[in-house]
């Protein structure tokens, strides 16, 4: 029998491929590699945020301050690339220093004054965004020749789709981020934090290293999905990514990550996001349907993996306990 | 709290808080308290602060309620906006104000109580039974409004936004008297306890013999039916209804208000005066930094500061370290240690 915990990923991974096969019955030629490439390349900032949030929703956590980071980090690019002569990778490099120094200080403040994630990582959220405002107000041009040099590395598959640098890159981050959650001890002690605070504190799991490090991660991969934003875009915006921490949790939820934290696969975000591109994608082909269609079908999407999740627990105390009149989960 | 010791002691640090941001409101703009009457309605910074702050302090109204029972509404913002939708939508279709009205607080009901079912009878963390809403609730008012934004020119709607009953503006009127009218429904009956009950410990208020589900949805309810009214407030003044900008993170500052109100996101006991003052904190924040004269583009970074600020201060880690530092500082007076433990919980 399929275990209940990864029955989530095979209900995403399915719902994707009869989703994918919907629209390609109605429009062959979503099926071509064009289409692929560019689900890929339009949605990497976000898979590459979701990676970050897909490690705090498992420790049982949330994480705000993901769209106003890359809105920063976009910014941040911008104004330092017109106003010195600094290179663009010694940016990259600022960056990702600054914004996972910054996750790691909200993860210190969660922990240490044990305050809520929620209002922690909101504070961060305006923080950022203003942060943003203060550099400039205005939308920077990025013009610089390695900018052009980066945006112009593809691989052309042989039927015209053009893979590009930041697919890759968002592809790597989920590897990367597979390996952390299942093979590391850091991946195990944040499954532990995620089934119970109290439970992973006596069973050892180090839980000031741990909150630190998930924060850490999601701070700095939001900097590097802005730096990927920003080659997409070649132009920083505080007004940009905004409400792009919604979309990664929904990618998160539809991926079959309980939010109450414990359960859940970084595989299972991407095959998220891939569908949340895909429904855009959708929407595009028709030209019929407006776009605000987009948000109806991923809150009906999100309505449907909650109820599906739920029922899934539900079986599972059931069977753990038949007694008549037993205490719901809660 | 309320019961057994001075209201006063409660809402202390809320109003000192508040003293100090008005204190700062006084040093940047000296006439910050002047009140004048021009054209049958009252003019001044002070209420200023009351009529912007209404669509967070309605919010917050809802939202204690539902913060006390373990909970947390995420969808206001986007109720409001379909509600606003809606408003605008039926006085466009030539009705009258009150069926306007009418028509967008049962939209709210009808937002509440989905939200409701969810959490009481499905049983789905509220987080996530509200991301639902707040996720697909602009696309529904941009449904409703077909992209557009619907502007409106009916006198009684814009009333209830920008117009005055006996010169105090309308906002104010509508928050006050609802703030008074549910705290006195929720304190002169059992109604109060109940929610905190279920707030402390669901399992125990459940064999005590609440009926939880029902209090929850109708907890729901009114937070759905608070964030209506705000709704139709922010469309009334603004002449139209914006399915993409009304209510935009005005969820955020509801739960700041509430917060800030001293009142524990872990549920438990609640004071709706005390999230009241919390929203006049932030807007009388606002206000300082638009009267310092400021540029607006400090405006985020400074409200980030000083809800940290507040945050920190009200922390249960650093409640419990000022606890021990007067527990060995010799002088263990047990009303002071008293307070200091309430703080901590």
């Amino acid at each position: 029998m399929i275990r209940s915990t990864s029955l989530p990923l095979i209900v995403t991974l399915a719902t994707f491929v009869i989703a994918y096969a919907l629209c390609a019955s109605a429009y062959p030629a979503m099926l071509s590699s064009r289409v692929v490439a560019n689900l890929l390349t339009d949605n990497a900032f976000l898979g590459i945020a979701a990676v970050g949030m897909t490690f705090v929703i498992l420790s049982g956590g949330i994480d705000l301050s993901v769209g106003s980071v890359i809105a920063f980090s976009g910014v941040f690019l911008a104004v330092i690339l017109r106003d010195t002569g600094i290179h663009p990778l010694a940016a990259f490099a600022l960056v990702l220093a600054i914004t996972t120094a910054f996750g790691a200080a909200m993860g210190g403040i969660i922990h240490y004054l044990e305050m809520p994630p929620f209002i922690v990582t909101l504070a961060g959220m305006f923080l950022a965004r203003g942060a943003a405002y203060v550099l400039s107000v205005d939308s920077v041009p990025i013009t610089h020749e390695f900018y052009d040099w980066l945006q112009d590395i593809y691989w052309k598959a042989p039927s015209g789709g053009r893979f590009r640098l930041t697919g890759a890159l968002m592809v790597l981050t989920f590897l990367a981020g597979i390996v952390l959650a299942h093979r590391t001890r850091f991946g195990q002690n944040v499954y532990a934090m995620g089934g119970g605070v109290q439970t992973a504190r006596l069973m050892g799991v180090p839980l000031g290293r741990t909150t630190i490090g998930i924060y850490a991660i999601s701070g700095g991969l939001s900097g590097l999905a802005g730096i990927v934003f920003s080659l997409y875009t070649s132009a920083g915006y505080s007004l940009a990514a905004v409400g792009v921490e919604l979309d990664a949790i929904a990618a998160v939820v539809i991926g079959g990550t309980l939010l109450t934290g414990g359960t859940g696969f970084v595989a299972g975000t991407f095959f998220g996001i891939l569908i949340m591109g895909l429904i855009q994608t959708y929407i595009v082909f028709d030209g019929t349907l407006s776009s605000w269609w987009t948000k109806i079908v991923i809150g009906a999407l999100l309505f449907t993996f909650i109820l599906l999740q739920k029922g899934l627990t539900w079986a599972t105390t059931l069977r753990r306990r038949p007694a008549p009149g037993s205490p719901m989960p809660s | 709290m309320a019961a057994s010791h001075s209201p006063l002691r409660r809402l202390a640090p809320q109003l000192v808080i508040l003293a100090a941001v008005l204190a700062l409101n006084l040093a940047v703009f000296p006439d910050f308290f002047r009140i004048e009457f021009q054209n049958g309605r009252l003019f001044g910074g002070v209420v200023d602060v009351l009529n912007r702050g209404a669509p967070t302090a309605i919010l917050a109204i809802g939202m204690t309620l539902v913060i006390a029972t373990k909970g947390i509404d995420l969808s206001v913002g986007a109720v409001m906006a379909i509600a606003g939708a809606c408003a605008a939508k039926i006085v466009a279709d030539g009705h009258g104000w009150g069926t306007a009205l009418a028509g967008a607080l049962a939209a709210g009901a009808a937002c509440g109580i989905w939200n409701g079912v969810l959490v009481a009878w499905l049983r789905i963390q509220p987080i996530v039974a509200t991301l639902v809403l707040m996720v697909a609730g602009r696309g529904i008012a941009q449904l409703v409004t077909e992209g557009t934004i619907l502007t409106f020119l009916n006198e009684g709607l814009i009333h209830l936004g920008a117009g005055t009953i006996l010169g105090i503006p309308t906002p104010v009127v509508i928050w006050i008297a609802l703030g008074a009218g549910v705290t006195w429904a929720v304190r002169k009956t059992a109604l109060g306890l109940l929610i905190e009950a279920i707030g402390i410990n669901a399992a125990a208020s459940r064999l005590a013999g609440i009926n939880a589900r029902v209090l929850l949805t109708c907890v729901y309810l009114v937070s759905g039916l608070c964030a209506a009214l705000a709704g139709v407030i922010v469309a009334a003044d603004i002449k139209g209804a914006d399915a993409n900008n009304a209510g935009l993170w005005m969820e955020l500052d509801a739960i700041l208000a509430v917060v800030i109100g001293g009142n524990s996101l872990l549920g438990g006991r609640f004071s709706i005066t005390a999230s009241l003052l919390g929203a006049l904190i932030i807007q009388s924040v606002n206000s300082a930094i638009l009267l310092s004269g400021m540029p607006p583009e400090f405006n985020l970074v400074i409200k980030a500061v000083l809800i940290l600020a507040i945050l920190v201060i009200q922390s249960p880690r650093i409640g419990h370290w000022l606890y021990i530092l007067r527990a060995s500082g010799g002088d263990p007076a047990p009303r002071r240690a008293k307070t200091v433990k309430e703080t901590a919980r």
